[in-house]
């Protein structure tokens, strides 16, 4: 802001307030209005392909200039550094060509030559079309250079070799443009090119082999790398599949982060904060229509399965968590664990407090959090972080109780659970 | 205190008393700052292993400024980045004016004893300073009567002791703002002596509060100048 200096300064400092006031709106509107005036058409769909990309999200540092990486992102391999994508000259990509980046996203290929780390999705990138990146490509080209020079990537021995880098991808990566189904309409194949490619859904909604390779392309879900998070099967009745849902109430969920029954929470609110909030009315239906048809044949098959009848003992140790839960979490999620509509989640019946995996919902009563801030839904309620105020044991108390309560069953969850479930959140 | 307390809850709606289910979610900041509350409360409170300053009252640009720090990773402290990770500076913004606009009584000061040279000590350097240290009074940049100064200089009246020490602990050893370039309170902090802290420390958390922040043209344009990167811009961003 060095505009700033350029105020006299008998003026400013007696409507210094006011001053300042204008200083976040301009701020704020700066946002809005980055990089205008006179974008070309290519490069305005390219601004919007990046945020539906998420681009910004890894190449962006916490607090940082958008775009000029220098992100950790921790894996079990080692510690990646996110590169700088404005087109500075000596620190960014100024000195890359169309085809450079073209090679980079389809063939996961550096404009060197050298091989690149799966953790950027070349993966899943290598199913854009040529035009959709060379639409970015002309995007970041027209940001401003910020000279920016970020660390080396640290990476463990032995995956720091080109030559095993070489094999991975031998056994993991299919190289090609998504192809379209043709048994199926436009709208639901608009929607498999965004999630299977730029979306890289498939990123996290995983379950990866121990050399970091997606198990399968059906968004099985999975923990997610490098972070404390469980990313919920999408083709799963019992986790997040949609095939029930109306798509109305899944476009809801991706461009606004809340409904009437879901709250996204950790790593996917802040996708939905920095990219699914901006999907055009078009490509939000494409996905959720897309998402849809992965359970729609397991429409009302949910769960047979029978649990035992509640030993007297096990009653009592869910009734310590219940007492919790009355002093706790009841002034919001209510008495019968239904919550509020679109304010706080309804607990009883809800597939994340029940899924397998009770990471999320540990990490939820741990660390709290609002929902993402977005354009319909501006100013959410939130949810306090419980380890302030509450010891391991009690956590793993109230977790079992709710996912034992109003008709849910689930697993029991132990104070060692919740001790793991700390940290590990990315920087 | 237990009066306060419940009046307390009685405007930020904490209390359920009756457990019932709630039908009806009050459209109220107060509803929406529930997640800051069960912290933040009326006094400043002790937890299990964090010390929660209150927030109340204080000037809403200070209050905007450390939520952005916390959330864009300039001012470390995981738990409020994760809370606040997904929000708008627009959302902030009303939460600071929400924060700031209430006014609640304040407890009654700390009683530690001190040394007649020790509160001499401190008085100097709260409304004298020591320039030849680069040292400027503390009442030059926090007001007068040391209520602060709007819109983002908070006071120093009316907190405990040992937040006061921990904090100028902290602009001491970099532990308050990180990665940006050394501001103004952090080469202050690093000229006091240990003695000096304690007493400063020791003096202020004595104090009654009266009076309110001192408007900004108070402010020497000197001290605007070496503050500038903390009370003006982006909280300290780059």
């Amino acid at each position: 802001m060095k505009h700033l200096a350029i105020i006299p300064r008998v003026s400013w400092w007696k409507n210094i307030t006011l001053l300042w006031m204008c200083m976040i709106l301009q701020a704020m509107a700066a946002e809005i209005t980055a990089g205008e005036p006179k974008r070309s058409d290519e490069v305005n769909y390219g601004a919007y392909l990046t945020r539906i990309g998420n681009c910004m999200g890894c190449h962006t540092a916490k607090g940082g200039v958008p775009f000029t990486g220098g992100r950790r992102l921790s894996t079990s391999f080692g510690v990646f550094i996110t590169p700088n994508l404005t087109p500075d000259k000596e620190t960014g990509i100024g000195r890359w060509t169309q085809q450079d980046f073209w090679q980079a996203l389809h063939q996961g290929k550096s404009r060197d030559g050298r091989l690149l780390y799966p953790a950027f999705p070349y993966t899943e990138y290598t199913k854009v079309t040529r035009q959709d990146i060379d639409a970015i490509f002309a995007y970041l080209q027209s940001l401003a250079p910020v000279p920016q020079s970020n660390p080396p990537h640290d990476i463990f021995f032995p995956y720091n070799s080109q030559s095993l880098l070489a094999v991975w991808r031998a056994l993991y990566f299919k190289e090609g443009v998504y192809e379209p189904d043709q048994s199926k309409n436009q709208t639901w194949n608009r929607g498999a090119y965004l999630v299977q490619g730029l979306g890289h859904c498939n990123a996290c909604h995983t379950t990866r082999n121990i050399l970091g390779a997606s198990q399968d392309e059906a968004l099985m879900g999975g923990q997610i790398m490098g972070m404390n998070w469980y990313a919920p099967s999408l083709s799963s009745h019992l986790e997040a599949g949609s095939g029930d849902w109306e798509i109305d109430e899944i476009v809801a969920l991706l461009t606004t982060g809340v409904t009437k029954r879901a709250v996204t929470s950790g790593p996917m609110a802040t996708v939905v904060r920095q990219s699914l909030q901006y999907l055009s009315q078009e490509d939000g239906l494409a996905m959720a229509t897309y998402l849809k048809s992965l359970t729609e044949n397991e429409a009302g098959k949910l769960s047979g399965v029978k649990f035992s009848v509640m030993s007297g003992s096990l009653r009592k140790h869910l009734d310590l968590g219940g007492q919790l839960y009355q002093e706790y979490c009841q002034a919001c999620h209510g008495a019968d664990g239904k919550g509020v509509p679109g304010i706080y989640p309804a607990l009883a019946g809800n597939r994340g407090v029940i899924m397998d995996s009770p990471l999320n919902t540990i990490r939820s009563v741990l660390n709290g959090g609002y929902p993402p801030t977005t354009a319909d839904n501006p100013r959410p309620y939130g949810m306090p972080p419980f380890q302030q105020i509450l010891r391991n044991e009690e956590v793993a108390l109230v977790v079992s109780y709710i996912r034992n309560a109003w008709g849910n069953r689930a697993s029991l969850v132990r104070a060692l659970d919740v001790d793991r479930s700390k940290g590990g959140n990315d920087q | 205190m237990r009066f306060i307390l419940l009046l307390f809850f009685c405007i930020t709606g904490v209390a359920n008393v009756n457990g019932s289910t709630p039908t009806e979610v009050p459209d109220t900041m107060a509803e929406r700052v529930k997640a800051c509350t069960i912290c933040h409360s009326a006094e400043d409170k002790v937890g299990r292993d964090a010390y929660y300053p209150r927030i109340a009252g204080k000037p809403q640009g200070y209050l905007f400024n450390q939520m952005r720090n916390f959330r864009d990773g300039r001012r470390y402290y995981p738990p409020m980045a994760i809370l606040l990770e997904n929000m708008s500076d627009e959302y902030l913004l009303e939460i600071a004016q929400y924060f700031s606009s209430l006014q609640l009584p304040y407890p009654d000061p700390e009683r530690i004893q001190m040394q007649p040279e020790e509160i001499k000590l401190a008085e100097h350097l709260i409304y004298s300073g020591y320039p030849e240290r680069d040292i400027p009074a503390c009442s030059a940049c926090h007001g007068d009567v040391l209520m602060g100064v709007e819109p983002a200089i908070p006071g120093l009246i009316g907190l405990p002791r040992a937040y006061i020490t921990a904090q100028l602990g902290g602009w001491r050893n970099g532990g308050i703002m990180r990665g940006g370039k050394p501001d103004c309170m952090s080469a202050i902090a690093k000229q006091l002596t240990e003695d000096e802290v304690n007493a400063v420390a020791k003096w202020l958390a004595n104090q009654s509060v009266s009076g309110k922040p001192s408007s900004f043209d108070v402010l020497s344009s000197e001290l605007i100048d070496r503050c500038s990167r903390t009370i003006l811009e982006n909280g300290g961003a780059e």
